[in-house]
């Protein structure tokens, strides 16, 4: 619970500062540090534990199909990691306190800083590799935005998007690797994994999966050749980067591997990799460190650096060096931070970052310069520091590994050198800034710092100085849990001020001396790298990026042409490619059902079905014959319905069959009367082959379907059918009664389809020709007298029928679909023969309504069932004696019917009486007018 | 007969796919209609063919596979919606654009046309 607390405590803090907005700047800090001292209470809470060797920790289920735990512990390495996140964490509060300009939305800030922290606690204490990772990415984004935090700077945005791409990058990777690992140890949880560290060692996934775990690891720790986004993050504020580069985002990385040594740690790939990308970017970052002319950039560099011996060093992976690494990481937290804080002191108080336009500032700020002083000596290793003590026994152990055999010497050499480089840059930073000619033409005149801004810079300034002094009491009891936490090896946390006069000793006085010697010829080595074209990675980056948008641009141009055509051929191809394989399993196409044999009238009905659509296929650039064969197709399928049984569907078919036709006919006439250009040869080729494919497909299908028994669920409906629904037609049984909800879901579908359409006539303005194709004008008589007069004649005569289909609908062929069709099919007849004013005069219904009211009646029938305490849409029915009628039955069903068959009129006239009225008086226009 | 309803279903198929896969609106109007009397007949299928087994009970001693004709019936009513729908879908871009194309405009309109 206070171990939950401890990480999630700053992500619901991270409120704070945003709900604290419009208040004043101390109440906001006031908050965020509140947030900080309860997490960071939680952590002094829980160390006791910690360090009397348990680990505590906590368990709660996510996704336990997934392998996701909110699983968290808090061993010595979590420990040592989360007291510096949380105590390096309050110092940049009160810095940046004082840090940002009136201008800075301190609240922002904050929110993303408290994020930031949460995600760095939680990468810390994950005890699950997967929700690591979760935190992993978390701290991308919540870096990116602190990074971007003055987004109005183009150099901020560009510097937090290339450390957004690139640490994510990393993080997919790492992604990749975590899988591998909890595919082979079977769990994602620590435990087991470490549990598992010789099966995963030896595993033939090993290799990949290490690779892609560093992947991320350096990505994040800018190892080289991932070290450029880390300069360019330095476009963020300089509480930021004290904060990131110093202690958290940069050490994630260290973390990573720190952690992840016990499992897969000790194989020669793991120490070969590590210890060379750790001295190259050791060297590279030092080299780079001297050159920089820009505070925050020689910092950035110096950063790389030391990341590398850190890296380096969890790369040899012996007692010494893991010790070595752990005591680094805390010494490189607290120097570095204390020297980006001068850093944005200067900035702040001289207005410039420029090594060479500063200078001599020890006189204006004094304070200040002593803090630098023994910040950069700690950095620089000189002794009695707490930088000395660690790097010494970086240099201890370079001189004693024997990784590379014969070419072993070059370790410590190489070693050395970056010490001495890391000797120059650190006298550069000092001497550079603080001594020589006082600056003259400053943006602002210096003076000292407020005091509270120099506050968290003293702090650690002493720690430096303390730890240098009696590092055995101070951190000898946080290193021990950690240490046994991130190695196997055995060994005793010892770190003494004097070894004696030995080798380590000899190389720490070359690289001081060597140091100096090389700030003092510094001008050479400009002079040297002038030479080489100045090599912007923001610029190469954004080139490679470019290039990676334009590739993708161009080849989603070439799925994504536009052709609507091209789509459908995809993914019927696709079907094909999907189903055709299934098809070639089968044994046999033919299955042992007994067929039926083929009798003359279906042969017939058959052949001419498939003419007419062969006909509406390839007449189709003929408009008016292609649906009149369609037609054909249509009144051909009815005729199958009722020779296979079905009359239901019969009627159903034939009457929607009249309605569609009759809608198609009026959207002809909107429609353009002349195809301009037929398909080309090449494409009516690939269409006929595909069509003829899909056809071939779904025939073959169709056969295997109809030639092989099967077991149905039917048995129930045929048997209750009478019992229980009170009908003998069992088709509709089933619509009304025991599928009723499909069915009220089906008729709020035609009713939203209906309401849909009416709204895409509103306002259309469509093509209305004032003649035929030839140009021959339409003919003056609209509704002909003989149309006329049957049409009216057969309007009662359609309505006694569909009254009558309606009602016996539960017994025999009918019901509320095919009766509210027929209605429609009537009145459609009426809008025809005689115009929509003759109509309009008579009926002035507002079909919109009448839908509302049909899926109404069926709703609160089915609701009426609740009222009796039935389920929903439960029926009941009784038989009545109905004089002349005889029995008739009373069903509830037969009132939900009498919706279906209300909206089915209401939808149908809705959509044709709508669409027929368009070029009319009539026509849709303004909503609710 | 079965071979004959399969070989039908199949052509029905066939031709819908084809007016389908046409570039102007009204072509793929009937096609999406002929596809779903197609679906229709197909999924009607699954009840196996049975002549003169009407399924009201009394009349049939062993009556057909009522369901998928349930199913069905209202499939014929909701393609007819979907019909409708799409139609005049087609008419409402015929009046906002003035071309019943149905690509992309920027699409090049000479892919697959005669010249």
């Amino acid at each position: 619970m206070i171990l939950a607390a401890l990480v999630f405590v700053p992500f619901i803090g991270a409120m704070l500062p945003m709900l604290l907005r419009n208040q004043s700047r101390v109440v906001i800090t006031a908050g965020t540090a509140a947030v900080t001292l309860i997490s960071l209470g939680s952590l002094l809470w829980l160390a006791p534990l910690t360090l009397a060797g348990e680990v505590p920790s906590s368990l709660q289920t996510w996704l336990p199909d997934l392998g996701l735990n909110l699983a968290l512990r808090l061993d010595g390495l979590s420990l040592l990691f989360a007291s510096l996140i949380l105590g390096i964490g309050l110092l940049i509060v009160i810095y940046a306190h004082f840090y940002l300009s009136e201008r800075d939305d301190v609240g922002r800030f904050f929110t993303f800083l408290l994020l930031f922290m949460g995600s760095m606690l939680g990468i810390v204490t994950a005890d699950n590799l997967i929700l690591l990772w979760l935190f992993w990415e978390l701290t991308s984004v919540s870096s990116f935005l602190l990074i971007g935090y003055w987004f109005h700077r183009s150099e901020a945005r560009r510097g937090a998007r290339m450390a957004l791409a690139i640490t994510g990058a990393g993080g997919l990777a790492l992604l990749a690797g975590i899988l591998l690992i909890g595919h082979i140890a079977g769990s994602y949880q620590l435990d087991a994994i470490f549990a598992a560290a010789d099966i995963i060692r030896t595993h033939d996934l090993y290799i990949p999966a290490i690779i892609l775990i560093l992947l991320g690891a350096f990505s994040k720790s800018a190892q080289f050749p991932f070290q450029f986004w880390l300069p360019h993050a330095m476009a963020a504020p300089t509480p930021v980067s004290a904060y990131l580069h110093s202690a958290t985002m940069v050490k994630a990385g260290i973390f990573l591997v720190a952690r992840l040594t016990p499992a897969l740690g000790g194989t020669p790939e793991w120490l070969t990799i590590i210890t060379l990308t750790g001295l190259t970017t050791l060297l590279f970052g030092a080299y780079f460190a001297l050159l920089k002319t820009d505070l925050k950039g020689l910092l950035a560099f110096s950063t790389i650096s030391h990341l590398g011996l850190i890296m380096m060093l969890l790369g040899l992976g012996t007692y010494g060096a893991m010790l070595a690494a752990l005591f680094h990481i805390v010494n490189h937290a607290t120097f570095k931070a204390g020297l980006f804080m001068v850093a944005g002191i200067v900035d702040h108080e001289t207005g410039t970052r420029d090594i060479r336009k500063l200078g001599g500032l020890r006189r204006a700020m004094p304070m200040t310069a002593t803090l630098a002083i023994i910040a950069a000596a700690a950095m620089a290793g000189v002794p009695l520091l707490n930088g000395f003590l660690s790097k010494e026994m970086f240099l201890a152990e370079a001189y004693q590994q024997q990784l590379f055999g014969g070419l072993s010497w070059f370790v410590p050499v190489l070693a050395t050198l970056g010490a001495m480089l890391s000797v120059a840059y650190s006298v550069r930073f000092v001497a550079d800034v603080f001594y020589g000619e006082a600056a003259s033409d400053l943006p602002k005149s210096p003076h000292e710092a407020p005091f509270f801004m120099r506050l968290p810079v003293l702090i650690l300034a002493t720690l430096c100085i303390l730890v240098g002094l009696a590092p055995m009491l101070l951190v000898a009891d946080l290193l021990e849990p950690a240490m046994a936490a991130a190695t196997s090896a055995a060994g005793t946390v010892k770190i003494s001020i004097w070894h004696g006069f030995n080798m380590p000793l000899l190389m720490s006085v070359l690289a001081l001396l060597g140091g100096i010697i090389i700030y003092l010829k510094r001008a050479d080595l400009f002079t040297f790298n002038r030479k080489f074209e100045p090599k912007d990675a923001k610029e190469t980056f954004a080139r490679v990026l470019k290039s990676l948008t334009s590739r993708a641009d161009a080849a989603l141009q070439n799925i994504e042409t536009g052709s609507l055509q091209r789509y459908i051929a995809a993914v019927l191809v696709l079907v094909l490619v999907f189903v055709t394989p299934e098809l070639v399993e089968l044994q046999s196409l033919r299955g042992d059902k007994s067929q039926l044999p083929i009798d003359a009238i279906s042969l017939i009905g058959a052949i001419i079905l498939m003419l007419a659509a062969f006909g509406t296929a390839m007449l189709h650039r003929q408009r008016l014959t292609s649906l009149l064969m369609l037609s054909v197709v249509g009144l051909m399928v009815s005729l199958a319905f009722i020779h296979f049984s079905a009359p239901d569907l019969a009627m159903t078919q034939l009457v929607v069959e009249v309605v569609s036709i009759l809608l198609m006919i009026l959207a002809l006439f909107f429609m353009p009367q002349k195809i301009p250009r037929a398909s080309s040869g090449r494409r009516v080729a690939r269409d006929v082959l595909l069509a003829g494919f899909v056809g071939g497909i779904v025939a073959t299908l169709n056969y295997a379907l109809l030639t092989r028994d099967f077991a149905s669920i039917s048995a129930f409906f045929l048997e209750n059918s009478v019992p229980g629904g009170g009908g003998t037609n069992v088709v509709n049984v089933i619509l009304v009664d025991f599928r009723g909800f499909d069915t009220l879901g089906e008729i709020t579908v035609l009713a939203i389809a209906a309401a849909g359409i009416h709204k895409l006539l509103n306002n259309l303005r469509p093509f209305m020709p004032s003649s035929d194709v030839d140009g021959r004008p339409w003919h003056r008589v609209k509704h002909p007298l003989m149309v006329q007069t049957v049409s009216q004649a057969l309007l009662p005569l359609a309505l006694m029928v569909s009254v009558y289909i309606f009602l016996r609908g539960h017994n025999l062929p009918g019901g509320g679909f095919i009766a509210g069709l027929i209605t429609a099919a009537a009145m459609i007849l009426q809008y025809m023969a005689n115009g929509v004013d003759w109509v309009k005069h008579r009926f002035n219904y507002n079909y919109q309504t009448l839908t509302s009211i049909g899926v109404m009646i069926a709703l609160f029938t089915g609701l009426g069932s609740w009222v009796f305490e039935h389920n929903f849409l439960t029926s009941w029915f009784t038989y009545l004696n109905w004089p002349l009628v005889g029995k008739f039955e009373v069903a509830t069903a037969i009132l939900f019917d009498l919706g279906v068959y209300l909206t089915v009129i209401g939808a149908t006239l809705m959509i044709l009486a709508n669409f027929g009225q368009m070029t009319t008086r009539h026509r849709p226009r303004q909503e609710g007018h | 007969m079965e071979l004959l309803y399969s070989i039908t279903v199949g052509t029905l198929t066939a031709c819908s796919v084809f007016l389908i896969l046409r570039g102007r609106s009204f072509p793929i109007v009937i096609g999406i209609t002929m596809l779903s009397y197609a679906v229709n007949l197909f999924l009607f299928s699954t009840g196996r063919l049975v002549i003169n087994e009407l399924p009201l009970i009394g009349q049939s001693q062993t009556p057909t596979d009522p369901l998928p004709q349930a199913l069905v019936l209202t499939a014929i009513v909701i393609g007819f919606a979907m019909t409708a729908y799409s139609i005049i879908l087609a008419v409402r871009v015929r009046g906002e654009i003035g071309s019943d194309e149905v690509n992309d405009p920027n699409y090049s309109a000479s892919e697959g046309q005669r010249s």
